[in-house]
């Protein structure tokens, strides 16, 4: 039979393609009791402590690992958590003890040898981490971590085991509220297994925090179970956290809405109007250490003339903040008043009259300074953003639109669109902006030298405007060698007032944390990072 | 017929080395992607380096493109930026995918071919009518509206479904993403049935059939449906891939962790690794499809014959 064969050879044709996409397959977690749901988005780097800079993987930290200090997350304090006390003399050499009784979760010990092992680890060039300039500050950097060239060290000169509970740390400068910065996840201890068996820990990460990895199917779901017998203070008061990858933050609300998902901690812009009714009180709103910039290229030029300063504060006066965060964004950002954030707090550094009438909106006077200053350089500029995540068109027109009313010139300020966040990044770093540009800043400790030092001193690494100022750089080197917390902080006020005084950036907003979360739990409270403090969630 | 199917399978290697190297080349014309892993801060310029010189991202473009395709032949599809392999990725993604297509294949055919049928023998009957306005409606409504009106009504508010699929993406937890996927192409297959089953109901080898005194089940599924089908397989065929690539709006809306979702994640994260690797398989896809419409065209009629 002819159609037989024919048949046959289509069969072949269907053997091959099958043969040419092989298969696999795997199995979903279920709803165990006790157990909360909660949205996640796939990590873009590695899960590893050093190696993780951005929210999604933070979650998985927090409850995978407890470092010397924890933030707390009401207050944002930095608190001992493993440290029994930090001394120093000097606010350069640091003796750390570790308290008794902390084991990981195999059993092994948490000794002052996991955090110097963890820490060599993340410095050292050869690991490729993303976060190892944190290790900057302590001695013998630059000799694992060189800008150029092979290491000539493989571990930090500074960092020394004294005993199984102690170990000494030497900076290359004074930084008095340095072990204030330790509650950050780089500095986390690690287990010699993740030395030993690195690929087995990546594929299920094992730590010394209130929750263990039950199971991780990468770029999906990863499912964290209490540890029973955790010794710290902040046990888990759930069975368990299962972190659900989402494609989309509208689906994982809709999942919220219909009951098939327990946390949201990231509502989409478009559902803001809906979220009080959807979810009445179980909606949090609440602010977070995360400050919305506008930076201004000082390699060129025109933006680094004299007068300028005038202009760019003009430029600020010429932001309706208010209306733009009450309408672009529903009140879940509120309108900056300085270049820190609340969640600071005053004690902390926050100073919500420190900008005073600069952000203020006033158009006449707006347009009156922006003339004085010389007009914009070249009558028209660009405010650069990437279009790819967030909701940046929406308020960068906002801004453009309240800027042109206020200098009466429809054609002042227009948007300027990058296809990605990666091409938005390299044209910043090749230098390439021609016009102010988005910046957004989430802090990664909470200390007001973080809204600072990073963004606006001389060639710091998120200096992307590449300002400088001899000032300002001596006020913050004072204010790290100060000892009293108090006057130090007081110190960096008076470097954010250079920048104040310089407009070195506009700043806009501070940007809340939003969630929503299911009847089915409560207890539901976001820190400082807009991050769910999840072992403090309650299944009813 | 063999010879027509080694030949059909050798052209496939220059179709695949093009495209493989204009995607390369697209994906690479992005710039650089290392600058996105470190957030809102410069890399630092040391770890930067390495992690260029990791992915390959160092060298030349010609000479990336021959060093991956050297891996690929080897079965190594390269890493994407968070450490997983992509025939890793693969592995989870594709068959998702393919079970998706083939719910959304599986309602193409059977609501598509049999409406197609239906309105094609009753033309011009209120049937007729009423079908081809509702394919009218379908073709034009864009698909994530389909989608999210459903997931609203079923998922949300009538609770018939879970809104979100799981990451197991079960094959009944596909049934509505992949009604929805294959809404627009159903209302396409139901039309060319019916064009096509209305021409040939008045062809000669019909009205012979008929006179034969064949009962008229046969005639229709033997004789009539078999000449009819031709072009609507053309169209099926070329659809796998579509279904295949272009799911990724279904699946953002759906949560299906498939291909259009590891495509989109790619692009975003300018992972060149990932996208090349994923529109590589895609492209084989397509050309095995077709060479498959290609051979069920002689199954179909007897009159086509390769040599």
């Amino acid at each position: 039979m002819r159609g037989a064969t024919h048949a046959k050879w289509a069969a072949c044709a269907v053997a091959v393609a099958l043969a040419a996409t092989g298969c696999g397959g795997n199995g979903g977690g279920g709803g165990a009791s006790g157990v909360v749901s909660s949205s996640w988005g796939d990590p873009p780097n590695p899960l590893e402590p050093a190696n993780t800079n951005e929210v999604q993987g933070g979650k998985v930290l927090d409850m995978l690992f407890r470092g010397l200090k924890r933030y707390d997350p009401r207050t944002g304090e930095a608190k001992d958590a493993l440290a029994e006390r930090i001394d120093t003399t000097d606010s350069r050499n640091f003796t750390v003890t570790i308290k008794d009784g902390w084991t990981f979760s195999n059993g092994e010990k948490v000794t002052a040898k996991s955090f110097v092992d963890a820490w060599n680890y993340g410095a050292h060039l050869k690991n490729n981490q993303r976060n190892a300039y944190f290790f900057g500050y302590i001695e013998g950097y630059d000799k694992v971590h060189p800008e150029k060239g092979r290491p000539t060290a493989e571990t930090l000169s500074g960092l020394r085991v004294k005993d199984a509970r102690t170990f000494t740390v030497k900076l290359t400068q004074k930084f008095s509220t340095w072990p204030e910065t330790l509650g950050y996840n780089a500095f986390a201890p690690l287990p010699r297994a993740f030395f030993d068996d690195h690929d087995a820990w990546l594929a299920k990460p094992v730590g010394n925090g209130p929750y263990t990895v039950a199971s991780y199917a990468k770029g999906s779901q990863m499912s964290m179970r209490k540890w029973e017998q955790y010794p710290g203070p902040d046990k888990a008061r759930n069975g368990g956290v299962d972190l659900q990858v989402f494609t989309d933050n509208n689906t994982a609300y809709t999942a919220l809405t219909a009951g098939n998902l327990d946390l949201v901690d990231d509502v989409p812009a478009s559902q803001l109007k809906n979220v009080r009714a959807d979810l009445g009180d179980r909606y949090m709103n609440t602010p977070a250490g995360i400050i919305q910039t506008l930076s201004f290229p000082y390699y060129d030029k025109r933006w680094h003339a004299d007068g300028m300063e005038k202009v760019r504060k003009g430029l600020s006066m010429a932001i309706n903040r208010q209306q733009i965060t009450d309408t672009i964004f529903q009140k879940t950002r509120t309108p900056a008043r300085d270049w820190t954030s609340p969640v600071l707090k005053k004690e902390g550094g926050f100073d919500n009259t420190l900008c005073g009438e600069a952000c203020e909106f006033d158009p006449a006077e707006a347009k009156r300074l922006v003339a004085e200053g010389g007009g914009i350089p070249g009558g028209t500029f660009k405010i650069t953003y990437n279009a790819d995540t967030g909701s940046h068109k929406e308020w960068v027109d906002a801004v453009c639109n309240s800027i042109n009313n206020a200098l009466d010139n429809d054609r002042a300020c227009t948007g300027n669109p990058v296809g990605t966040f990666a091409d938005y990044r390299n044209q910043i770093m090749n230098r390439k902006m021609t016009g102010p540009f988005r910046a957004g800043w989430q802090m990664d400790y909470p200390l007001i030298q973080n809204f600072l030092q990073p963004l606006y001193y001389e060639n710091a690494s998120s200096n992307d405007g590449k300002w400088a100022s001899e000032e300002f750089d001596r006020l913050i080197d004072e204010a790290n060698a100060e000892s009293d917390a108090a006057k130090a902080v007081t110190k960096f006020q008076d470097a954010e007032k250079v920048v104040r005084d310089e407009m070195a950036a506009i700043p806009l907003w501070y940007q809340n944390g939003s969630a929503g979360y299911s009847d089915r739990i409560s207890h539901v409270t976001l820190n400082p990072f807009s991050v769910p403090v999840y072992n403090e969630i309650k299944v009813n | 017929m063999g010879r027509y199917v080694i030949r059909r399978l050798l052209q496939i290697i220059p179709v695949f080395f093009g495209a493989t190297l204009l995607i390369f080349l697209m994906v690479n014309v992005m710039g650089d992607p290392i600058a996105g892993l470190c957030g809102d801060r410069k890399c630092d310029p040391a770890t930067a380096a390495r992690l260029r010189a990791e992915f390959g991202l160092d060298k030349p473009v010609w000479q990336q493109y021959l060093t991956y395709m050297g891996n690929v032949f080897t079965g190594d599809f390269g890493t994407a930026f968070n450490g997983q392999k992509v025939t890793e990725l693969m592995a989870t993604a594709f068959p998702v995918t393919i079970r998706l297509t083939l719910v959304a294949i599986a309602f193409e055919i059977v609501i598509g071919i049999s409406l197609g049928v239906v309105t094609g023998l009753r033309r011009g009957r209120p049937v007729d009518t009423g079908v081809l306005l509702v394919t009218l409606v379908v073709i034009s409504v864009p698909t994530f509206v389909t989608g999210l009106l459903l997931q609203l009504l079923l998922g949300v508010k009538w609770g018939v479904i879970r809104p979100s699929v799981s990451s197991a993406a079960t094959v009944d937890e596909l049934l509505v993403p992949g009604l929805v996927l294959a809404s627009v192409s159903l209302a396409y297959v139901t039309r060319l049935t019916r064009t096509s089953v209305a021409e040939n109901s008045r062809a000669d080898y019909v009205r012979t059939a008929v006179a034969k005194g064949l009962p008229r089940r046969r005639v229709i599924s033997r004789h009539l449906l078999r000449n009819s089908l031709i072009p609507v397989v053309t169209f099926i065929g070329t659809d796998v891939g579509a279904l295949m690539g272009g799911a990724i709006v279904t699946e953002r809306i759906f949560n299906i962790h498939g291909v259009g979702y590891q495509l989109f994640q790619g692009i975003l994260r300018q992972s060149s690794q990932t996208v090349v690797g994923f529109v590589t398989v895609l492209v084989l896809v397509f050309l095995l499809a077709n060479l498959l419409v290609d051979l069920l065209y002689a199954v179909l009629d007897p009159r086509i014959r390769y040599a």
